[in-house]
């Protein structure tokens, strides 16, 4: 056994960590330029529909969400008769001003952009699968009377 | 001058935070980009503009009907959802000149010179009780057969399909196969109490 043990003097050489900090900081980098953080908490349950016909919307700078679906918490405000809320920014508005909070969602996010872009910005629905077309059909009512009239029906990739 | 050797950094913890960034980026990254299926709604309607009476041929028209219980009519007839795109398909082509079909107008148009332009128009009819994923679908399988018609005229002007092209191009393509759909004000059956 005694040769196998000889050459034991030999130290096994230090690892250099240097370029480790190295490859991290490429991974950091890729994820800070691809990340976004999520902006709004979400208050609806929303599964989007699936399509085949899906395009990429250009610049994510340029949409704005609107939720629809049924409500997570109890209490949130709800459309009548009380199954489908509808979510702008970060909370469910109620149905008696449904009218007035989407004419100032629609105008804040208008403002919030430079005036060359605001053609472009588009009104993004997300609204549940399950959600019947009569709530569907009041914000696109809203958002017609508002000018806003880019929109797009959310919806993930299916293959055929 | 003395020769002292400056001693080593240590980069170990470096590696520690930069981990620590990497996962927190990781966690509140998201990958996925805005998706879904662009449209256009019809602008505001105005008090000094009178309604226009558009007057549009029987045969010009393709009326797509949902009901309350997602079923689907077209010109009448009751079909499931995935023969609708071959339905759209042909109403947007005519490739037979039929009578029945649409017409088509010859226009001039860039890069691909005198083409047949359909005048053919999608009415879709929505009940308020419809869901909104068989909404979804009716509007995909719409946009599917524009799409694969604008490849077939893509592919055969350009050599290419559709989405490669540059943007004139596309535009030409779009201008020859172009998406008319007009929904009509959606109506409430799903509403009333079901007839006994």
């Amino acid at each position: 056994m005694s040769r196998f043990k000889s050459n034991n003097k030999k130290e096994t050489p230090e690892l250099n960590m240097g370029s480790m900090s190295d490859i991290i900081f490429m991974f950091l980098f890729f994820f800070m330029v691809i990340t976004t953080m999520r902006e709004a908490s979400l208050k609806v349950h929303f599964t989007a529909p699936k399509a085949t016909e899906i395009q990429k919307l250009e610049k994510k700078s340029l949409v704005a969400n609107i939720y629809i679906g049924a409500p997570i918490n109890k209490n949130e405000n709800t459309l009548p008769p009380g199954e489908v809320s509808v979510q702008l920014n970060d909370q469910t508005i109620k149905a008696e001003e449904l009218v007035t909070e989407v004419q100032n969602f629609i105008g804040t996010e208008k403002e919030s952009r430079d005036a060359d872009e605001r053609d472009k910005l588009t009104f993004s629905l997300k609204v549940d699968k399950s959600v019947q077309m009569r709530y569907v059909n009041t914000i696109k009512q809203e958002l017609r009377k508002n000018n806003a009239l880019k929109i797009n029906y959310a919806a993930n990739k299916r293959e055929n | 001058m003395s020769k002292r050797k400056t001693p080593g950094l240590n980069t170990g913890a470096m590696s520690d935070i930069s981990f620590l960034l990497l996962t927190f980026f990781l966690l509140t990254s998201s990958i996925n980009t805005e998706q879904g299926i662009p449209r256009k709604l019809p602008p505001p309607k105005t008090d000094d503009t009178e309604e226009q009476i558009v007057d549009i041929k029987r045969r010009n028209v393709l009326e797509v009907v949902v009901n309350y219980l997602d079923q689907v009519s077209c010109n009448g007839e009751v079909i499931m959802v995935s023969e609708l795109k071959d339905k759209a398909k042909e109403f947007f082509s005519n490739p037979t000149n039929s009578d029945e079909l649409p017409e088509k107008q010859n226009q001039l148009i860039e890069g691909i010179g005198d083409y047949a332009v359909s005048k053919g128009v999608v009415s879709l009819l929505n009940d308020q009780g419809t869901s909104y994923d068989m909404y979804v679908q009716v509007q995909n399988e719409l946009q599917r057969a524009v799409n694969e018609l604008r490849d077939e005229t893509a592919l055969q002007y350009f050599g290419k399909k559709f989405s490669v092209l540059d943007s004139a191009a596309q535009k030409s393509v779009a201008k020859a196969i172009p998406m008319s759909i007009s929904e009509a004000p959606p109506m409430d059956y799903g509403a009333k109490p079901a007839a006994q």
